[in-house]
Protein backbone atom coordinates (compact mmCIF):
# COMPACT_ATOMS: atom_id res chain seq x y z
CA UNK A 1 0.00 0.00 0.00
CA UNK A 2 1.03 3.18 -0.63
CA UNK A 3 -0.22 6.55 0.84
CA UNK A 4 -1.65 9.05 -2.00
CA UNK A 5 -1.78 12.97 -0.81
CA UNK A 6 -4.85 14.34 -2.48
CA UNK A 7 -4.66 18.18 -3.17
CA UNK A 8 -7.88 20.38 -2.22
CA UNK A 9 -9.14 20.52 -5.75
CA UNK A 10 -9.13 17.12 -6.41
CA UNK A 11 -10.74 16.32 -2.89
CA UNK A 12 -14.51 16.39 -4.16
CA UNK A 13 -14.07 13.28 -5.91
CA UNK A 14 -12.36 11.33 -2.87
CA UNK A 15 -15.32 12.19 -0.51
CA UNK A 16 -13.50 14.94 1.27
CA UNK A 17 -9.82 12.79 1.72
CA UNK A 18 -6.71 14.43 2.07
CA UNK A 19 -4.68 10.84 2.00
CA UNK A 20 -5.94 7.76 0.97
CA UNK A 21 -4.27 4.36 0.31
CA UNK A 22 -3.47 2.68 -3.01
CA UNK A 23 -1.90 -0.49 -4.79
CA UNK A 24 0.46 -0.42 -7.40
CA UNK A 25 4.58 -1.77 -8.20
CA UNK A 26 4.42 1.68 -10.40
CA UNK A 27 2.91 5.17 -10.37
CA UNK A 28 1.33 4.06 -13.53
CA UNK A 29 -0.45 1.15 -11.63
CA UNK A 30 -1.08 3.14 -8.76
CA UNK A 31 -3.12 5.90 -10.69
CA UNK A 32 -4.78 3.68 -12.43
CA UNK A 33 -5.98 1.75 -8.78
CA UNK A 34 -7.24 5.47 -7.73
CA UNK A 35 -8.77 6.40 -11.09
CA UNK A 36 -10.86 2.96 -10.90
CA UNK A 37 -11.50 3.64 -6.87
CA UNK A 38 -12.07 7.48 -7.87
CA UNK A 39 -13.16 8.00 -11.33
CA UNK A 40 -14.05 11.52 -10.47
CA UNK A 41 -9.80 12.47 -10.33
CA UNK A 42 -9.36 10.70 -13.59
CA UNK A 43 -10.13 13.92 -15.57
CA UNK A 44 -7.96 16.20 -13.64
CA UNK A 45 -4.98 14.30 -14.33
CA UNK A 46 -5.22 12.87 -17.71
CA UNK A 47 -6.07 14.11 -20.86
CA UNK A 48 -8.09 12.75 -23.05
CA UNK A 49 -5.36 10.96 -25.00
CA UNK A 50 -4.48 9.41 -21.80
CA UNK A 51 -0.89 11.38 -21.23
CA UNK A 52 -0.56 13.02 -17.59
CA UNK A 53 -1.89 16.81 -17.24
CA UNK A 54 1.04 18.93 -17.45
CA UNK A 55 -0.29 21.17 -14.93
CA UNK A 56 -0.44 18.60 -12.74
CA UNK A 57 2.62 17.18 -10.97
CA UNK A 58 2.79 13.80 -8.98
CA UNK A 59 6.07 13.29 -6.79
CA UNK A 60 7.40 10.57 -5.03
CA UNK A 61 8.35 11.68 -1.63
CA UNK A 62 9.44 14.68 -2.75
CA UNK A 63 10.95 13.97 -6.28
CA UNK A 64 8.83 14.98 -9.42
CA UNK A 65 8.22 11.76 -11.47
CA UNK A 66 9.27 13.00 -14.60
CA UNK A 67 12.80 12.49 -13.21
CA UNK A 68 11.80 8.48 -12.30
CA UNK A 69 10.45 7.59 -15.17
CA UNK A 70 6.89 9.15 -15.50
CA UNK A 71 4.40 6.44 -15.36
CA UNK A 72 6.94 3.57 -14.96
CA UNK A 73 8.43 5.03 -11.93
CA UNK A 74 8.48 2.23 -9.19
CA UNK A 75 6.90 2.30 -5.94
CA UNK A 76 8.21 0.39 -2.34
CA UNK A 77 6.81 0.00 0.86
CA UNK A 78 6.41 2.70 2.68
CA UNK A 79 6.80 5.14 -0.67
CA UNK A 80 4.43 8.60 -0.57
CA UNK A 81 2.73 10.13 -3.27
CA UNK A 82 1.69 13.31 -4.09
CA UNK A 83 0.05 14.87 -6.57
CA UNK A 84 -0.32 18.41 -7.15
CA UNK A 85 -1.95 20.89 -9.17
CA UNK A 86 -0.93 24.36 -10.39
CA UNK A 87 -2.71 27.09 -8.11
CA UNK A 88 -3.01 30.38 -9.06
CA UNK A 89 -4.13 32.66 -6.20
CA UNK A 90 -2.95 35.44 -4.88
CA UNK B 1 34.41 41.44 37.43
CA UNK B 2 32.13 41.79 34.64
CA UNK B 3 33.31 42.31 30.94
CA UNK B 4 32.67 45.39 29.03
CA UNK B 5 32.53 44.31 25.75
CA UNK B 6 33.27 47.62 22.93
CA UNK B 7 32.36 47.28 19.68
CA UNK B 8 34.79 47.62 16.75
CA UNK B 9 33.60 51.61 16.02
CA UNK B 10 34.85 52.36 19.63
CA UNK B 11 37.58 50.80 19.94
CA UNK B 12 39.89 53.68 18.82
CA UNK B 13 38.61 55.55 22.17
CA UNK B 14 39.84 52.51 24.31
CA UNK B 15 43.27 51.57 22.58
CA UNK B 16 41.62 48.87 21.19
CA UNK B 17 40.38 46.75 23.74
CA UNK B 18 37.54 44.74 22.35
CA UNK B 19 36.88 43.65 26.06
CA UNK B 20 37.44 45.86 29.47
CA UNK B 21 37.13 44.31 32.82
CA UNK B 22 35.43 45.94 35.90
CA UNK B 23 34.16 45.29 39.16
CA UNK B 24 31.20 47.28 39.84
CA UNK B 25 27.33 46.56 41.65
CA UNK B 26 25.46 47.81 39.01
CA UNK B 27 25.25 49.18 35.22
CA UNK B 28 25.23 52.99 36.11
CA UNK B 29 28.41 52.19 37.73
CA UNK B 30 30.01 50.32 35.58
CA UNK B 31 29.28 52.86 32.65
CA UNK B 32 30.30 55.76 34.46
CA UNK B 33 33.61 53.80 35.67
CA UNK B 34 33.91 53.34 31.55
CA UNK B 35 33.70 56.96 30.47
CA UNK B 36 35.51 58.10 33.57
CA UNK B 37 38.45 55.87 31.73
CA UNK B 38 38.01 56.47 28.38
CA UNK B 39 36.56 60.59 28.50
CA UNK B 40 36.09 60.25 24.55
CA UNK B 41 33.42 57.24 25.20
CA UNK B 42 30.97 59.43 27.40
CA UNK B 43 29.70 61.89 24.39
CA UNK B 44 28.86 58.54 22.37
CA UNK B 45 27.23 56.57 25.33
CA UNK B 46 25.19 59.56 26.85
CA UNK B 47 23.31 62.33 25.77
CA UNK B 48 24.17 66.23 27.44
CA UNK B 49 21.22 65.27 30.08
CA UNK B 50 23.51 62.38 30.82
CA UNK B 51 20.35 59.84 29.56
CA UNK B 52 21.82 56.80 27.38
CA UNK B 53 21.33 57.74 23.59
CA UNK B 54 18.71 56.43 21.98
CA UNK B 55 20.54 54.63 19.22
CA UNK B 56 23.10 53.02 22.11
CA UNK B 57 21.72 49.69 23.04
CA UNK B 58 23.10 47.96 26.24
CA UNK B 59 22.65 44.39 26.86
CA UNK B 60 23.74 42.08 30.06
CA UNK B 61 24.17 38.64 28.82
CA UNK B 62 22.59 39.22 25.90
CA UNK B 63 19.55 40.73 27.32
CA UNK B 64 18.44 44.33 26.82
CA UNK B 65 18.52 46.47 29.33
CA UNK B 66 14.84 47.19 28.89
CA UNK B 67 13.71 43.97 29.78
CA UNK B 68 15.75 44.00 32.85
CA UNK B 69 16.52 47.20 35.32
CA UNK B 70 17.66 49.21 33.10
CA UNK B 71 20.53 51.40 34.22
CA UNK B 72 20.27 50.34 37.91
CA UNK B 73 20.41 46.42 36.60
CA UNK B 74 22.64 44.64 39.49
CA UNK B 75 25.97 43.18 37.92
CA UNK B 76 27.96 40.13 38.70
CA UNK B 77 30.96 38.69 38.42
CA UNK B 78 31.14 37.30 35.19
CA UNK B 79 28.55 39.09 33.39
CA UNK B 80 29.19 40.24 30.22
CA UNK B 81 28.06 43.84 29.33
CA UNK B 82 27.90 44.73 25.69
CA UNK B 83 27.36 48.59 24.89
CA UNK B 84 26.34 48.89 21.00
CA UNK B 85 25.95 51.77 18.74
CA UNK B 86 22.70 50.85 16.67
CA UNK B 87 25.29 52.46 13.70
CA UNK B 88 28.18 49.45 14.11
CA UNK B 89 28.76 47.97 11.77
CA UNK B 90 28.37 50.34 9.00
CA UNK B 91 31.05 51.63 7.07
CA UNK B 92 31.21 55.02 8.37
CA UNK B 93 29.06 56.68 11.56
CA UNK B 94 26.78 59.08 9.90
CA UNK B 95 25.32 56.65 7.51
CA UNK B 96 22.09 56.31 9.54
CA UNK B 97 19.85 58.95 11.12
CA UNK B 98 19.06 59.01 14.50
CA UNK B 99 15.83 57.59 13.83
CA UNK B 100 17.26 55.00 11.42
CA UNK B 101 19.46 53.71 14.03
CA UNK B 102 16.48 53.44 16.75
CA UNK B 103 13.96 51.99 14.00
CA UNK B 104 16.59 49.08 12.95
CA UNK B 105 18.19 48.66 16.12
CA UNK B 106 17.07 45.21 16.47
CA UNK B 107 18.12 44.14 12.88
CA UNK B 108 21.25 46.03 12.93
CA UNK B 109 22.53 44.04 16.06
CA UNK B 110 21.79 40.66 14.67
CA UNK B 111 25.55 39.87 13.34
CA UNK B 112 23.99 38.21 10.10
CA UNK B 113 22.50 42.02 9.76
CA UNK B 114 24.51 44.79 10.73
CA UNK B 115 24.61 48.12 9.94
CA UNK B 116 25.47 46.67 6.37
CA UNK B 117 23.26 44.67 5.97
CA UNK B 118 20.37 47.30 7.00
CA UNK B 119 21.99 49.52 4.53
CA UNK B 120 21.43 46.73 1.73
CA UNK B 121 17.77 46.35 2.60
CA UNK B 122 17.51 50.23 2.59
CA UNK B 123 19.32 50.62 -1.21
CA UNK B 124 17.23 47.19 -2.43
CA UNK B 125 14.65 47.90 -5.29
CA UNK B 126 11.87 45.10 -5.12
CA UNK B 127 8.42 45.32 -7.25
CA UNK B 128 5.22 43.31 -5.56
CA UNK B 129 3.29 42.04 -8.65
CA UNK B 130 -0.54 42.60 -6.92
CA UNK B 131 -1.22 44.21 -3.73
CA UNK B 132 -3.56 41.42 -2.84
CA UNK B 133 -3.54 38.52 -0.34
CA UNK B 134 -0.25 37.96 -1.02
CA UNK B 135 0.81 41.28 -1.39
CA UNK B 136 0.08 42.71 1.50
CA UNK B 137 1.34 41.03 4.01
CA UNK B 138 4.82 41.13 1.79
CA UNK B 139 4.38 44.58 1.56
CA UNK B 140 3.75 45.29 5.15
CA UNK B 141 7.11 43.46 6.52
CA UNK B 142 9.16 44.04 3.69
CA UNK B 143 8.42 47.98 4.21
CA UNK B 144 8.80 47.57 8.00
CA UNK B 145 12.80 45.47 7.04
CA UNK B 146 12.90 49.05 5.28
CA UNK B 147 13.54 47.94 1.94
CA UNK B 148 14.09 51.20 0.36
CA UNK B 149 12.20 51.35 -3.06
CA UNK B 150 9.11 48.87 -3.66
CA UNK B 151 7.16 48.74 -6.77
CA UNK B 152 3.41 47.93 -6.52
CA UNK B 153 1.80 47.00 -10.03
CA UNK B 154 -2.05 46.49 -9.07
CA UNK B 155 -4.66 47.97 -11.66
CA UNK B 156 -7.36 46.85 -9.20
CA UNK B 157 -9.52 49.00 -6.64
CA UNK B 158 -10.01 48.20 -3.22
CA UNK B 159 -13.56 45.91 -2.52
CA UNK B 160 -14.97 44.93 0.50
CA UNK B 161 -14.61 41.24 0.36
CA UNK B 162 -10.61 42.10 -0.24
CA UNK B 163 -10.52 43.17 3.60
CA UNK B 164 -10.53 39.53 4.98
CA UNK B 165 -7.46 38.80 3.89
CA UNK B 166 -5.84 41.55 1.93
CA UNK B 167 -4.47 43.39 5.44
CA UNK B 168 -2.93 46.64 3.54
CA UNK B 169 -6.31 47.96 3.13
CA UNK B 170 -8.57 49.51 5.28
CA UNK B 171 -12.58 49.76 5.33
CA UNK B 172 -11.83 53.08 4.45
CA UNK B 173 -10.04 52.49 1.68
CA UNK B 174 -13.33 50.81 -0.50
CA UNK B 175 -13.38 52.00 -3.88
CA UNK B 176 -9.81 53.33 -4.09
CA UNK B 177 -6.93 51.79 -6.28
CA UNK B 178 -5.52 49.52 -4.42
CA UNK B 179 -1.68 51.15 -5.03
CA UNK B 180 -2.92 54.00 -3.66
CA UNK B 181 -4.04 52.57 -0.29
CA UNK B 182 -0.55 50.72 -0.43
CA UNK B 183 0.95 53.13 -0.54
CA UNK B 184 -0.29 55.31 2.31
CA UNK B 185 -0.35 52.07 4.15
CA UNK B 186 3.60 51.29 3.56
CA UNK B 187 4.49 55.41 3.91
CA UNK B 188 2.83 55.09 7.54
CA UNK B 189 4.61 51.99 8.69
CA UNK B 190 7.96 53.57 7.48
CA UNK B 191 8.16 57.11 6.05
CA UNK B 192 11.99 55.78 4.78
CA UNK B 193 10.17 53.81 1.90
CA UNK B 194 10.03 54.88 -1.47
CA UNK B 195 6.68 53.20 -2.96
CA UNK B 196 6.31 53.32 -6.99
CA UNK B 197 2.73 52.78 -8.05
CA UNK B 198 1.88 51.22 -11.22
CA UNK B 199 -2.08 51.42 -11.40
CA UNK B 200 -1.85 49.16 -14.22
CA UNK B 201 -2.16 45.73 -15.39
CA UNK B 202 1.12 43.84 -16.21
CA UNK B 203 1.65 42.93 -19.74
CA UNK B 204 3.61 41.97 -22.50
CA UNK B 205 4.28 45.43 -23.04
CA UNK B 206 5.28 47.14 -19.80
CA UNK B 207 6.42 44.14 -18.46
CA UNK B 208 10.63 44.70 -18.59
CA UNK B 209 10.46 48.30 -18.25
CA UNK B 210 8.42 47.62 -15.19
CA UNK B 211 10.44 45.20 -13.63
CA UNK B 212 13.57 46.10 -15.53
CA UNK B 213 14.04 48.65 -12.45
CA UNK B 214 13.45 46.54 -9.65
CA UNK B 215 16.20 44.17 -8.39
CA UNK B 216 13.59 41.42 -7.03
CA UNK B 217 10.00 40.42 -8.08
CA UNK B 218 7.42 39.16 -5.66
CA UNK B 219 4.89 37.34 -7.49
CA UNK B 220 1.31 37.85 -5.64
CA UNK B 221 -0.94 37.89 -9.09
CA UNK B 222 -3.50 35.73 -8.79
CA UNK B 223 -4.09 34.11 -12.70
CA UNK B 224 -2.41 31.88 -14.65
CA UNK B 225 -1.39 34.20 -17.60
CA UNK B 226 0.56 36.97 -15.55
CA UNK B 227 1.98 33.81 -13.28
CA UNK B 228 3.75 32.66 -17.26
CA UNK B 229 4.44 36.59 -17.81
CA UNK B 230 5.85 37.46 -14.46
CA UNK B 231 8.25 34.02 -14.80
CA UNK B 232 9.52 34.55 -18.37
CA UNK B 233 10.16 38.53 -18.01
CA UNK B 234 12.18 37.50 -14.85
CA UNK B 235 14.05 34.73 -16.26
CA UNK B 236 14.56 37.15 -19.23
CA UNK B 237 15.63 39.97 -17.42
CA UNK B 238 17.79 37.74 -15.13
CA UNK B 239 16.19 38.69 -11.37
CA UNK B 240 15.09 36.37 -8.95
CA UNK B 241 11.14 35.49 -8.58
CA UNK B 242 10.15 34.64 -5.17
CA UNK B 243 7.03 32.85 -5.84
CA UNK B 244 3.80 32.22 -4.18
CA UNK B 245 0.17 31.17 -4.96
CA UNK B 246 -3.12 29.83 -2.90
CA UNK B 247 -6.29 27.90 -3.17
CA UNK B 248 -8.56 27.75 -0.28
CA UNK B 249 -6.59 26.45 2.52
CA UNK B 250 -3.44 25.16 0.34
CA UNK B 251 -0.45 27.22 -0.45
CA UNK B 252 2.71 26.73 -2.41
CA UNK B 253 6.02 28.87 -2.34
CA UNK B 254 9.26 29.11 -3.96
CA UNK B 255 12.05 30.93 -4.90
CA UNK B 256 13.09 30.85 -8.97
CA UNK B 257 16.88 32.28 -9.64
CA UNK B 258 17.27 32.50 -13.09
CA UNK B 259 19.41 29.28 -14.73
CA UNK B 260 18.29 27.44 -11.58
CA UNK B 261 14.84 26.41 -13.33
CA UNK B 262 11.42 28.47 -13.22
CA UNK B 263 7.54 28.42 -13.00
CA UNK B 264 7.67 26.25 -16.48
CA UNK B 265 10.20 23.50 -15.20
CA UNK B 266 7.52 23.58 -12.36
CA UNK B 267 4.28 23.39 -14.10
CA UNK B 268 4.95 23.16 -18.32
CA UNK B 269 1.43 24.51 -19.32
CA UNK B 270 -1.47 25.68 -17.36
CA UNK B 271 -4.44 24.62 -16.65
CA UNK B 272 -7.33 25.24 -19.01
CA UNK B 273 -9.53 27.99 -18.21
CA UNK B 274 -12.37 27.21 -15.61
CA UNK B 275 -10.12 24.18 -14.65
CA UNK B 276 -8.89 25.80 -11.55
CA UNK B 277 -11.82 28.05 -9.36
CA UNK B 278 -10.05 31.10 -8.67
CA UNK B 279 -10.39 32.65 -4.77
CA UNK B 280 -13.58 34.38 -6.08
CA UNK B 281 -15.14 31.38 -6.93
CA UNK B 282 -13.78 28.76 -4.47
CA UNK B 283 -12.86 30.53 -1.42
CA UNK B 284 -9.61 30.88 0.60
CA UNK B 285 -9.02 30.83 4.37
CA UNK B 286 -8.00 34.68 4.92
CA UNK B 287 -5.01 34.21 6.91
CA UNK B 288 -3.77 31.41 4.14
CA UNK B 289 -1.69 34.63 2.55
CA UNK B 290 -0.52 35.49 5.35
CA UNK B 291 1.48 32.71 5.69
CA UNK B 292 2.73 32.41 2.33
CA UNK B 293 3.61 36.13 1.90
CA UNK B 294 5.35 36.08 5.13
CA UNK B 295 7.64 33.44 3.59
CA UNK B 296 8.22 35.73 0.42
CA UNK B 297 8.76 39.21 2.11
CA UNK B 298 11.67 36.16 4.68
CA UNK B 299 13.20 34.92 1.58
CA UNK B 300 13.18 37.83 0.11
CA UNK B 301 15.05 39.89 2.52
CA UNK B 302 17.51 36.90 2.97
CA UNK B 303 18.46 37.27 -0.96
CA UNK B 304 18.97 41.05 -0.65
CA UNK B 305 21.25 40.07 2.35
CA UNK B 306 22.79 37.10 1.17
CA UNK B 307 21.64 35.11 4.21
CA UNK B 308 21.30 31.65 4.56
CA UNK B 309 19.34 29.08 2.43
CA UNK B 310 17.21 30.06 0.23
CA UNK B 311 14.41 28.43 -1.00
CA UNK B 312 15.76 27.51 -4.25
CA UNK B 313 15.06 23.87 -6.04
CA UNK B 314 12.42 23.46 -3.51
CA UNK B 315 8.76 24.07 -3.64
CA UNK B 316 7.11 24.88 -0.04
CA UNK B 317 3.95 23.01 0.66
CA UNK B 318 1.89 24.51 3.32
CA UNK B 319 -1.04 22.71 4.65
CA UNK B 320 -3.35 24.87 6.98
CA UNK B 321 -5.80 22.14 7.54
CA UNK B 322 -3.23 19.80 8.61
CA UNK B 323 -1.00 22.57 9.71
CA UNK B 324 2.46 21.18 7.93
CA UNK B 325 4.30 22.16 6.03
CA UNK B 326 6.23 19.93 3.06
CA UNK B 327 8.84 20.49 0.56
CA UNK B 328 9.52 18.75 -3.04
CA UNK B 329 11.98 19.20 -5.23
CA UNK B 330 12.05 21.44 -8.66
CA UNK B 331 14.45 20.96 -11.44
CA UNK B 332 15.32 22.95 -14.17
CA UNK B 333 14.13 21.25 -17.27
CA UNK B 334 16.38 20.66 -19.86
CA UNK B 335 13.41 20.80 -21.92
CA UNK B 336 12.08 23.58 -20.94
CA UNK B 337 10.99 26.31 -23.31
CA UNK B 338 12.34 29.33 -21.36
CA UNK B 339 15.32 28.13 -19.62
CA UNK B 340 16.43 24.85 -21.15
CA UNK B 341 19.11 23.48 -23.24
CA UNK B 342 17.47 25.22 -26.30
CA UNK B 343 14.96 27.65 -25.93
CA UNK B 344 11.98 28.56 -27.84
CA UNK B 345 10.55 31.32 -25.71
CA UNK B 346 13.15 34.52 -26.12
CA UNK B 347 10.84 37.23 -25.92
CA UNK B 348 7.25 37.82 -23.79
CA UNK B 349 4.68 36.09 -25.90
CA UNK B 350 0.78 36.75 -25.79
CA UNK B 351 0.18 35.05 -22.20
CA UNK B 352 -3.56 35.42 -22.69
CA UNK B 353 -3.51 33.36 -26.00
CA UNK B 354 -1.11 30.69 -24.30
CA UNK B 355 -3.65 30.51 -21.41
CA UNK B 356 -6.75 31.03 -23.01
CA UNK B 357 -8.00 33.27 -20.47
CA UNK B 358 -7.48 37.26 -19.81
CA UNK B 359 -5.28 38.71 -17.33
CA UNK B 360 -8.05 39.26 -14.84
CA UNK B 361 -7.23 41.37 -11.25
CA UNK B 362 -3.41 41.31 -11.08
CA UNK B 363 -3.99 40.35 -6.33
CA UNK B 364 -6.91 38.66 -5.60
Amino acid sequence: MVEVRVPAPLRAATEGARVVQGEGGTVGELLADLTRRYPGIKPSLFDTSGGLRQFVNVYVNDEDIRYLGRLEAPLGPGDTVSILPAVAGG
Amino acid sequence: MARVYVPTSWRRFTGGCARVEHDAPDVRQLLAWLIAEYPALGGEIFDPNGNLHRFVNVYVNDHGLDDLYGLETPLEREDEVAVIPAMAGGATRSRFTPEQAVRYSRHIILPEIGGVGQRKLLNAKVVLIGAGGLGSPAALYLAAAGVGTMGVVDFDTVDLSNLHRQILHGHANIGRPKVDSAHDRLADVNPDVKVVAHTEALTSENANEILGQYDIIVNGCDNFATRYLVNDAAYLLGKPLVDGSIFRFEGQATVFMPGKGCYRCLFPAPPPPGAVPSCAEAGVLGALPGMIGIIQATETVKLILDLGEPLVNRLLLYDALAMEFREVKIRRDPECPLCGDNPTIKELIDYEAFCGAPMAATGG
